[in-house]
């Protein structure tokens, strides 16, 4: 373990806003993604039954 | 048509496989959860800060697996259309139209975390490293396949014109790594290179490498969801109606 | 009555579409003006200074060709697709990969050729000069068949679709970028004297690939078209 506290993790050695873009953006993007499918396949599933 | 007792073939036609796909997508889903987790904690918490780059590097937990992902994804796409055009199987075709979308956004994550890491890196956004380059193209062939078949109304068509172009762009991609390097190599002004990265430490590899199988995991889980609406979408088809002709449901298929 | 060989299919098409081109002469005439207003109007975007103009004409010369080429393949197959010609062509005896060939090489007749004689022209105007010029000529010549050859792929595949001008290029441009990379660099390096061989018999191996490929991906991309 190499952080000493919770704001050093934060800071990532002063690089924060870059890795915490990347991971932010990164697990939007599959949060999206699988909340587009799931709402896809309720569409289409809703569509069929009527 | 058995094969060791099992009869896949029975698995490729849709009906069967949508309920199969169902069952399957709990557990890729919980795999991709566990996976991720523990690369994610390995990737913060064991392995150690890099002594050239700080802590930046750690965005090649995220980079690494989705350029990864990105390419797997085009040529096993680009497989599956070369199967549906080979074999005339629409499953093939349908399982290339679920896959398209998520390729796109892995290829998109690859170049957003690229950038991210070429700023501190390197201290600019892009450069137009081979790799980073063809990346780039991947993308536009990822959205190009989407488009193509978004804009042809005949399911037919649409499923055999994206396989092809699927196709053309699988042989495109390389030639465009191996001249992007060439060109960099004429151009010598901007030799950043991307190659010359530092010695890693094992568990930044383990990190990488179980990322990349979470990030693998996901994909499926998607990629079969997708196809789950894609199967139910092309039921309402008219071919696939109950009124629909025998010739019609023929040619659908 | 016996059946034409294939290389008088290949004779016939190629004489039949030329023949068309030249009834539509203006059409020819409206893609080399093209070439040449694009390529007049970077100068005055970009300023007169030489040493400027002469790094940047042959990045700019090869987009223009390349958006030439371009705009362009909408005629490849859109005619004879619309009056039913393409259909009864399907039918022909000989495979289709020749009628393929022979379409692209009239299209390039009358699209990719004026290009390349006329490059020398535009090369001036971007200060070029001696060995540079020939060379960009050379890689004219060897490039814009190529273009052709990809573009006709992406033509058959948006055969007859709603917004096919813009879904072509979305298809075909990133298919060209190898062409444009060799094609200028052939250009850029001669210009630097380091010679131009490499990027031209890398140019070559282009053509010849896609000679290999993209009349045979075309012809499959025809028959998706027309089912």
């Amino acid at each position: 373990m190499q952080w000493g506290s919770l704001t050093e993790f934060w800071a990532m050695g002063g690089y924060g806003l870059y890795v915490w873009t990347s991971f932010g953006a990164s697990a939007l993007c599959m949060v999206w993604e699988v909340l587009a499918v799931w709402r896809r396949h309720a569409a289409a599933a809703s569509r069929d039954v009527s | 048509m058995s094969f060791t007792g099992i009869n896949w073939f029975k698995y490729s036609s849709p009906q069967a496989f949508h309920p199969l796909a169902g069952r399957m997508i709990p557990w890729f889903s919980a795999a991709a959860l566990v996976l991720i987790g523990v690369g994610l904690y390995i990737g913060f918490f064991v392995a150690p800060t890099d002594f050239q780059q700080g802590d930046a590097y750690r965005i090649i937990f995220v980079h690494v697996p989705a350029a990864w992902m990105s390419m797997f994804l085009y040529v096993i796409m680009a497989a599956w259309a070369g199967l549906g055009l080979g074999l005339n199987a629409r499953p093939s075709f349908m399982m290339a139209q679920a896959i398209a979308p998520t390729g796109a956004m892995f290829t998109f994550l690859a170049l957003l975390t690229g950038s991210m890491w070429g700023k501190p890196t390197w201290g600019a956004w892009w450069v137009w490293d081979a790799r980073l380059t063809s990346e780039l193209i991947l993308l536009f062939q990822y959205i190009g396949i989407i488009l193509l078949r978004a804009s042809i109304d005949d399911l037919r068509r649409a499923d055999r014109a994206s396989a092809v172009f699927a196709l053309v762009g699988v042989v495109n991609v390389p030639i465009i790594y191996f001249s992007v390097r060439w060109w960099n190599t004429l151009h010598q002004g901007a030799s950043v290179s991307m190659t010359a990265s530092p010695k890693m430490a094992a568990t930044m590899v383990t990190a990488m490498l179980v990322m990349t199988l979470g990030f693998w995991m996901y994909s499926i889980a998607v990629t079969l969801a997708r196809m789950r609406c894609v199967i139910v979408e092309r039921e309402r088809q008219p071919a696939w109606g109950k009124n629909a002709s025998i010739q019609e449901v023929a040619e659908a298929r | 009555m016996s059946q034409p060989s294939m290389w008088e299919a290949l004779r016939g098409v190629v004489r039949r579409d030329l023949l068309l081109a030249m009834r539509h002469r203006s059409d020819v005439a409206m893609s080399v003006f093209f070439v040449v207003i694009v390529a007049s109007l970077f100068p005055l975007g970009v300023g007169p200074e030489p040493t400027v103009l002469r790094m940047i004409g042959p990045g700019v010369l090869w987009v223009t060709a390349l958006l030439a080429c371009l705009l362009s393949l909408g005629r490849l197959f859109t005619a004879d697709y619309l009056d039913g010609v393409l259909e009864q062509m399907l039918l022909i005896p000989q495979p289709l990969v020749v009628l393929v060939v022979g379409k692209v090489f009239a299209h390039w007749v009358f699209s990719g050729l004026p290009v390349v004689l006329l490059s020398p022209l535009l090369g001036l105007q971007f200060g070029l000069g001696g060995d540079s010029l020939g060379v960009l000529t050379l890689s004219l010549l060897l490039g814009t068949p190529t273009l052709s050859m990809i573009g006709a792929i992406g033509a058959a595949l948006t055969l007859g679709l709603r917004g096919s001008g813009f879904l072509v290029a979305l298809l075909v441009l990133p298919l060209f970028v190898p062409v444009l990379i060799f094609g200028a660099g052939a250009v850029t390096s001669s210009l630097a004297g380091i010679g131009s061989e490499a990027n031209l018999s890398l140019l070559g191996a282009c053509f010849l690939l896609s000679l290999a490929f993209a009349p045979w991906a075309t012809a499959v991309a025809l028959r998706i078209a027309l089912e």
